[in-house]
């Protein structure tokens, strides 16, 4: 075991060279293919033997542990020189300081602060496995994906960019690294490392055009990670100082205890302060929504695979600790208060991608509220959102970059009768969307454990922030999937490559299976994961309802086939919708006031004056900051 | 009989019987209003004449897939009512409710038509105003019965009124909205006479429109089951009394419908939200505090 993980962290990490030395692009392709193949084969043979080996959790090191110490040491201080020439030469130089004073603080205890005793480095355990195979599958399958897109991405549409595709391709599998190097350790200092390797390489990705917004959002996305990064670095400090220990599952041991010391919340507050950042949460939501001017495979990355990934993990592995207690307090309040305020932003934009962005942060809210309330049920749907999130997600970023490679646009309105134009793009749309909000598939299963568990937990202000959410998620989604059934009447040609398709299809094979499927996901994945963390395991949903459900996709997918055959004969006589009677021969147009055929638009509602972003975003940001500042004064003030 | 029995017995009256119950209460509905209105009224049987006329007419359609739509929303709402009637879970009747009304939206927003287009968008935010409300609901009745299953919640003492006062006058609220009386009938009104040009169903002739107001009788003898699961309790007198209290919340309704001027979405989107936050989320705030 210890071998594997080795060579599943260190791989991706070494097979990052070959795009980005290999200049042709067909043999680049090739390549990309082939060690994605690999990437995703090795994560899930890993998993698999973990949990065919008996699914206990396990404590090992690496062969040459001392080896790789001493890599990370020197990683850390590379990272730094990095952002420190990057900043500069940006002229951002500021912000290079947060990025010194971290590495400083966190080197500086290595070496110089008290001995701390030798722990095993890495943990494998079922929430392991499954962020694994995350990455592993979903990861690799936009990376497969980003090759094909990049291409149309540079040869059809944007010829004026430096064609820097070998420098994408290698950050993806940075990034693969970084991200199974984070969810395997248990070192502090080693997530450390991860977690900054993946604030960088996000950022890299983010200004990859190198355009004037590309380059501000990228040291936006950048100042804010950091931010997360020194909250790491001071838990670390604290840990090694006072509490004599390096090892995150000490730390949280340690707060978990009957007699915890009082400041034993101090390095979970800090650590979920962190995650907070790279969850994208408020008051850090700007970096995420600020990351989709980066091309759509480095937005399917880093919302549904990974980085924001990496910040709920985080905040999953301390639920336990943060049951009850002023550090959950701060975590639920803002992940409940980013859900509501994420998707009434979401209401007001048209921008295809920005939709997706504020509904990643949304249900990212969402999650992070179930891992802040720290219950054994909110844990179990906080997995499940995880997991459903990040297949439709991904799925949802790949389709509308598909789309806008094809038709130019990514603006919902702009995606008028999509049904008619290409059936295919509107049926992977459909389904992503539908998987979003849609009973009986797999998000609303989880929002209705959610909403449940805050019932069980008696938290009034949680319910309304789920409830009043769930309505206005409704909203955004329903507009856009009313907008994609229609008529248009322009036809185009689909310059969709075969590995997008690929890459799409499987994700929605996926998700229609893990619909399916989802009793059993319960049952051999999710419920070993919360008995693993409460010790007892017991079903959230019971098993009748959860029959109920499976029948009602079931349902779902049979009922509008059945209706289908049902009237195919009905015997319709076609007419023309109505039009006040000045209808100009079709449904898109009508006769104008001097009787000139004009085109008839219909367009959604956005309703700027009550939802938009001017009129909410400050507030948001204002209101979520009080909550963090007042929260961290209560529980660092209260440990003195 | 066995309990499993009468669950099924009961599901199987809703589907044969709901459409009746409901076309009677629509046409007392029409007669107590024309007598509001000084007017004789028609009979109360004009619903089914209505029905059987819109079955009789020339299918006409501006998109040919509009039909499996409509049909759709039907079995979906249906399917609603039966799991409501054969005591499954609350949450769950309210999550297929809104998924069966999607397919509402997508038939109608489907034919690219300036009206239905515009009635759709209506729809759409009469949903977000009244969606809280309704998962408050259960939410509510889960506070106060320990359960969502509403075979366990009619097995209760006492009433849940008695606990969920706030709730239920937020949900008598919302209802004025689902049964599209005005002043919230933004997105259609509830009248089947008036067929041309009417919102989110403008685009629905003949048939398509009959079964969508079939459908429609069938959401509200659901949305009134809900209504009477606040009174009902294990003593079965009471059902003499819910249906009494069904009753009179209908004719509430009738009552709001005649006294009041249709108004702005804003405002509904106001007065709606606020209501869930003060009456229900007040009453839900004292039973999180008392009730731990």
């Amino acid at each position: 075991m210890d071998k594997l993980v080795t060579i599943l962290i260190c791989l991706p990490f070494v097979m990052a060279v070959l795009p980005a030395i290999i200049k042709n692009s067909k043999a680049r392709a090739a390549v990309v293919y082939l060690c994605g193949a690999i990437v995703m084969a090795l994560s899930v043979f890993t998993a698999v033997k973990w949990a065919m080996a008996g699914g206990k959790a396990m404590d090992f090191n690496l062969p040459y542990t001392e080896v790789f110490d001493k890599i990370i040491l020197v990683g850390d201080f590379l990272l730094m020189f990095l952002i420190i020439y990057l900043s500069f030469k940006w002229k951002k130089g500021i912000i290079s300081f947060l990025s010194i004073i971290q590495t400083l603080l966190v080197a500086g205890i290595e070496l110089f602060g008290p001995e701390v005793e030798e722990k095993a480095v890495i943990h494998m355990d079922w929430l392991t496995f499954i962020m694994i195979l995350i990455i592993g599958i979903i990861g690799v399958a936009i990376g497969i994906y980003a090759v094909g897109y990049m291409h149309g991405y540079h040869i059809h549409h944007h010829k004026e960019l430096t064609d820097r595709r070998s420098f994408f391709l290698a950050m993806i599998f940075v990034f693969y690294g970084a991200m199974f190097g984070l969810v395997l350790s248990q070192s502090l200092i080693w997530l450390y490392f991860f977690w900054e390797i993946t604030s960088v390489t996000s950022f890299l990705l983010i200004g990859y055009t190198r355009s004037e917004e590309a380059i501000n959002n990228s040291f936006k996305a950048l100042w804010m990670n950091l931010l997360g990064g020194l909250g790491i670095a001071v838990a670390i400090a604290y840990a090694i100082t006072v509490q004599g220990t390096a090892n995150l599952y000490d730390v949280i041991s340690l707060a978990g205890a009957h007699n915890a010391a009082r400041g034993a919340l101090i390095p979970i507050a800090m650590l979920a302060f962190a995650a907070l950042t790279k969850s994208a949460q408020f008051p850090f939501s700007g970096w995420l929504l600020g990351a989709m001017v980066a091309p759509t495979p480095s937005s399917a990355l880093l919302h549904s695979a990974t980085m924001v990934k990496a910040g709920v993990y985080l905040l999953l592995r301390l639920a336990v600790v943060m049951n009850n207690n002023y550090v959950g307090q701060m975590v639920y309040l803002v992940g409940g208060f980013t859900f509501l305020a994420a998707s009434c932003l979401a209401i007001t934009v048209s921008d295809g991608k920005k939709v997706l962005a504020y509904s990643t942060i949304s249900n990212l809210g969402l999650i992070v509220a179930c891992a802040g309330a720290g219950y054994q049920e909110t844990v179990w749907a906080a997995v499940f959102l995880i997991i459903f999130h990040a297949v439709s997600k991904s799925m949802l970023f790949q389709c509308v970059g598909a789309i806008e490679n094809t038709t130019g646009s990514r603006d919902i309105e702009d995606m008028q009768g999509l049904i008619m134009r290409f059936p295919k793009l509107a049926f992977i749309l459909m389904i992503g969307i539908a998987g979003m909000f849609l009973a009986p598939f797999g998000m609303l299963v989880s929002k209705w454990a959610a909403l449940k568990a805050f019932v069980d937990a008696r938290s009034a202000l949680m319910i309304l922030f789920v409830v009043f959410g769930s309505a206005t998620t409704m909203f955004y989604w329903t507009k856009w999937f009313a907008k994609i059934l229609g008529v248009n009447p322009n036809k185009s040609r689909d310059l969709t490559k075969p590995n997008e398709y690929i890459s799409m299809f499987f994700h929605a094979i996926l998700l229609v299976a893990l619909c399916v499927c989802f009793p059993l996901v319960s049952k051999y994945v999710v419920l070993p994961l919360t008995g693993e963390m409460y010790g007892n395991a017991s079903a959230v949903i019971s098993q009748g309802n959860i029959i109920v459900m499976v029948i009602m996709i079931v349902a779902l997918l049979v009922i509008p086939t059945f209706c289908y055959l049902l009237t195919r004969n009905a015997g319709v006589k076609e007419v023309m919708a109505y039009m006040g009677g000045d209808n100009a021969g079709d449904n898109v147009r009508f006769l104008d006031s001097v009787g000139e055929p004009k085109e008839l638009q219909v367009s959604n509602w956005y309703m700027e004056d009550v939802f938009g972003e001017k009129k909410l975003f400050t507030p948001s940001v204002i209101i979520s900051t009080l909550i963090i500042l007042v929260l961290l004064c209560t529980i660092v003030g209260g440990a003195f | 009989m066995t309990d499993l029995q009468i669950r099924i017995l009961v599901a199987v009256c809703y589907v044969v019987l709901a459409p009746f119950i409901a076309g009677l209460l629509d046409g007392f509905d029409r007669k107590i209003s024309a007598r509001m209105q000084g007017r004789k009224g028609p009979s109360i049987f004009q619903p089914f004449y209505d029905i059987k006329k819109l079955f009789g007419k020339q299918f006409l359609s501006a998109y040919r897939l509009q039909l499996v739509l409509v049909l759709t929303y039907m079995i979906l709402v249906v399917m609603t009512g039966v799991l409501f009637y054969a005591g499954l879970d609350l949450l769950l009747c309210f999550f297929s409710l809104s998924t069966a009304v999607m397919f509402l939206i997508l038939a109608s927003s489907a034919t690219h038509s300036p009206f239905s287009s515009q009635g759709t968008h209506r729809e759409m935010m009469q949903m977000m105003a009244y969606e809280p409300m309704v998962l408050l609901t259960a939410v509510g009745f889960y506070l106060a019965c320990d359960t969502f299953s509403v075979n366990e919640i009619i097995k209760s003492d006492i009433p849940a009124i008695c606990y969920l006062p706030g709730f239920f006058v937020g949900f008598v609220f919302i209802l004025t909205i689902k049964f599209r009386k005005s002043p919230f009938d933004l997105s259609t009104s509830h009248h089947a006479h008036q067929e041309v040009v009417k919102g989110v169903t403008t685009e629905m002739v003949g048939k398509e429109y009959a079964m969508t107001t079939i459908t429609e009788w069938y959401e509200v003898v659901f949305l009134l089951g809900v209504v009477g699961l606040f009174f009902i309790t294990s003593n079965p007198w009471s059902i003499l009394w819910t249906v009494a209290a069904i009753l009179a919340v209908y004719f509430l309704e009738i009552l709001i419908d005649n006294v009041s001027a249709r108004v702005k979405w804003q405002l509904m989107l106001k007065l709606a939200w606020s209501v869930t936050i003060i009456a229900g989320g007040l009453n839900l705030f004292i039973l999180t505090l008392i009730n731990r």
